[in-house]
């Protein structure tokens, strides 16, 4: 058992090194010098405290985006709609955010629940599907992100502006971004969005491990037949566990409309960040704490890769190709499983 | 403008819009028929039009007219290389198989962004210069009033993705290669019993899905974008993934649902020369896709079912 836990800590480590180790290989082979490649991303990261405000602001989003994606996994669904009601959340919450006017202690918490609330519903769609007519999540879920998109930015040309590109700036009752946090860290966009997430990760860890519907919610991922004989509703709790990862997916949205951008535009294709989240959710398990570890390191890679262009001339894309072999040697945990139980045999 | 005048301009560029939709989703019926799903049909679109930009521009002056010929044969080739990685980690290493295909989107678009930056130095690459000639096809072109429709002006690799739907229906209902592949997709152990190898199944067939995924991705940079960037695929994959899954996994379905999903592609851009299209807002011609593709996999426009097997992977002597 004991050796069972450490082999599921070492995977995602062997992951990330092999993930690196790949990474500088691509470095080298296409010319580059690894070294002041990789030395550029952890100043990029962690240099001095503007990279940091800047790496705690891009894990803020990772972490409920991680959160929506693991909640669904460890209830044996696969959220990839993240992106899409990430999307539509962060509408909500700028669209509430600029409707009202009220003070900060109810225009805030309102905004915030509104994002919620509007990815829980975009999540509720792919789950009354699968709990009603059984089809998959995984296309349903694809197709709403489409969806999310091209409504959003319909809502926002219509509704939000007057035919125009962005919605005006959330009023300061509604607003995340602190004078004070951005003060301490050289006026980067760091933002109290922090706080928010790390809530969201203990209210994930309490709900599924401290609680009987937590339970319930479990018990259904891992076997529907025998959930449904010892009496649970198993189509209700198919559609709860969809619709509590996409009020996380839209509090992850939240983040970037009350906090980092303080407004929404147009977009021409998808924000990454809840395809990110994926990438986020298995390395850090499906497990609360080490999806907070996770969205700090992916954070700081995104981050970190925007130095290294210019101090060592390495592509940024460079990192998306590091967090895809990532995603790779996580998925082939077989693989990492195989190689350790050798070296655990030759051991003894 | 009457209706006839509406047809000739939205059919022929539906026609456009549609051909590297049905190679992608064609060879997603590949894969998914023999039990491997392909999220990564989009990293494989990425993949192709990478390679067909590229060659195009470095090839261009030695080939001439042959280049874009030329270079959908080498978007095959690498496509099929590439997906090879897909078919690794979730047949031999028994991976997640929508998790290695989400990995396959992101090394693409990595991988070949980062290459266009080392070779151009900018994050997109020039305009192609050699691109496939528009032909009428002879005899059927003459036919009155669906002649000029259908087969004037178009791109050949337009209709040779048609006449593919046929014989990838034929290879697939038709062949003992067929009734294989499909065997392993439904029932891998009986498959296994009766001496078919899995395993080599699956990955032929997963390779056929990044070459065909390869060359849709180099017919919509060789026809429709030109050039290669973040955004030259956006979501096409994923739109040939629901062509397949409308069209029930079925070959000449998916190429019937890629035809439909060309024309709402061609509705949201030319709807606004169109008279009675004027007033409808472009986003609902925009989603219409998606939407139809959820009403079809929810049961309202007949069933549609996977195959038994699709998404496990087989591991032998295992119940």
């Amino acid at each position: 058992m004991s050796s069972n836990r450490v082999t599921n800590f070492l995977v995602p480590v062997f992951a990330v090194l092999l993930g690196m180790l790949a990474g500088s290989i691509v470095m080298l082979v296409s010319g580059y010098d690894p070294i002041a490649g990789y030395s550029a991303l952890v100043y990029g990261a962690f240099g001095d405290s503007y990279y940091i405000g800047e790496t705690i602001r891009q894990a803020t989003p990772y972490i409920l985006a991680g959160l929506a994606v693991a909640f669904a996994f460890r209830t044996g669904l696969f959220n990839i709609g993240v992106e899409g009601q990430l999307i539509v959340g962060w509408l909500a919450s700028v669209w509430v955010g600029v409707s009202f006017d009220l003070p900060k202690i109810i225009h805030l918490p309102l905004a915030i629940l509104a994002a919620a609330a509007a990815g829980a519903l975009w999540a509720f769609i792919p789950g009354f599907l699968k709990a009603r007519f059984k089809v998959h999540e995984v296309i349903i879920t694809i197709m709403m992100n489409y969806i999310a998109l091209h409504v959003s930015n319909a809502v926002i040309r219509s509704v939000l502006s007057d035919k125009g590109f962005k919605s005006a700036k959330v009023h300061a009752s509604a607003s995340l971004q602190s004078e004070f946090l951005q003060s301490i860290t050289d006026y980067s966009t760091l933002h109290y969005g922090i706080i928010v997430a790390l809530i969201g990760a203990v209210v994930m860890w309490f709900l599924l491990e401290k609680t009987t519907k937590g339970y319930e919610l479990r018990a259904v991922g891992f076997n529907q037949h025998a959930s449904q004989y010892a009496g649970m509703n198993v189509p209700r709790n198919i559609i709860l566990a969809m619709v509590i990862s996409g009020a996380f997916a839209g509090v992850a949205g939240a983040m970037e409309g009350l906090g980092t951008f303080g407004n929404i535009s147009v977009k021409a294709g998808f924000t990454g960040v809840g395809f990110d989240g994926i990438a986020v959710a298995l390395l850090g398990s499906n497990n609360a704490f080490g999806i907070i570890l996770s969205a700090f390191l992916f954070g700081a890679l995104k981050v970190g890769a925007l130095e290294m262009p210019s101090s060592a001339d390495v592509p940024t894309e460079l990192v998306d190709i590091v967090i895809a072999l990532i995603i790779f040697f996580v998925a082939s945990s077989y693989l990492i499983r195989l190689l350790l139980s050798r070296f655990q045999k030759e051991g003894k | 403008m009457g209706v006839y005048e509406a047809l000739q301009i939205i059919v022929p560029s539906a026609i456009f819009f549609a051909a590297p939709l049905i190679f992608t989703a064609l060879g997603g019926v590949f894969s998914e028929r023999s039990g491997v799903v392909n999220i990564g049909l989009e990293g494989l679109m990425v993949i192709g039009a990478f390679t067909s930009v590229v060659f195009n521009l470095t090839f261009a002056d030695r080939f001439g007219e042959l280049t874009p010929w030329l270079a959908l044969l080498v978007a095959m080739l690498v496509g099929a290389v590439f997906s090879l990685l897909h078919a690794v980690a979730s047949i031999t290493f028994r991976a997640d198989q929508v998790v290695s295909g989400v990995a396959i989107n992101f090394l693409a678009v990595g991988l070949s962004l980062f290459l266009v930056k080392k070779m151009y130095g900018k994050g997109q690459t020039d305009q192609i210069q050699v691109g496939f000639d528009k032909i009428d096809i002879p005899v059927l072109s003459h036919i009155p009033v669906i002649g000029p429709l259908f087969f004037s002006n178009g791109y050949i690799p337009s209709y040779i993705a048609i006449a593919l739907a046929f014989v990838v229906w034929y290879i697939l209902f038709k062949t003992p290669f067929g009734l294989r592949l499909r065997a392993v997709g439904e029932h891998p152990m009986a498959a296994d019993t009766m001496g078919i190898n899995v395993t080599k199944m699956r990955y032929i067939a997963v390779m056929i899905s990044g070459a065909l995924g390869g060359v849709g991705g180099a017919v919509y940079a060789t026809i429709i974008s030109r050039d290669f960037s973040h955004a030259t695929i956006s979501g096409h994959g994923f739109m040939a993934l629901a062509a397949m899954i409308f069209g029930k996994w079925h070959p000449l379905g998916a190429m019937g649902a890629a035809l439909f999903f060309g024309v709402a592609q061609s509705l949201s851009i030319v709807g606004q020369a169109i008279p009675f299209l004027k007033n409808v807002p472009t986003v609902y011609l925009l989603i219409a896709p998606y939407v139809l593709t959820i009403l079809a996999l929810a049961g309202f426009i007949g069933r549609a079912d996977a195959p038994k097997a699709l998404g496990t992977p087989y591991v032998k002597g295992k119940r």
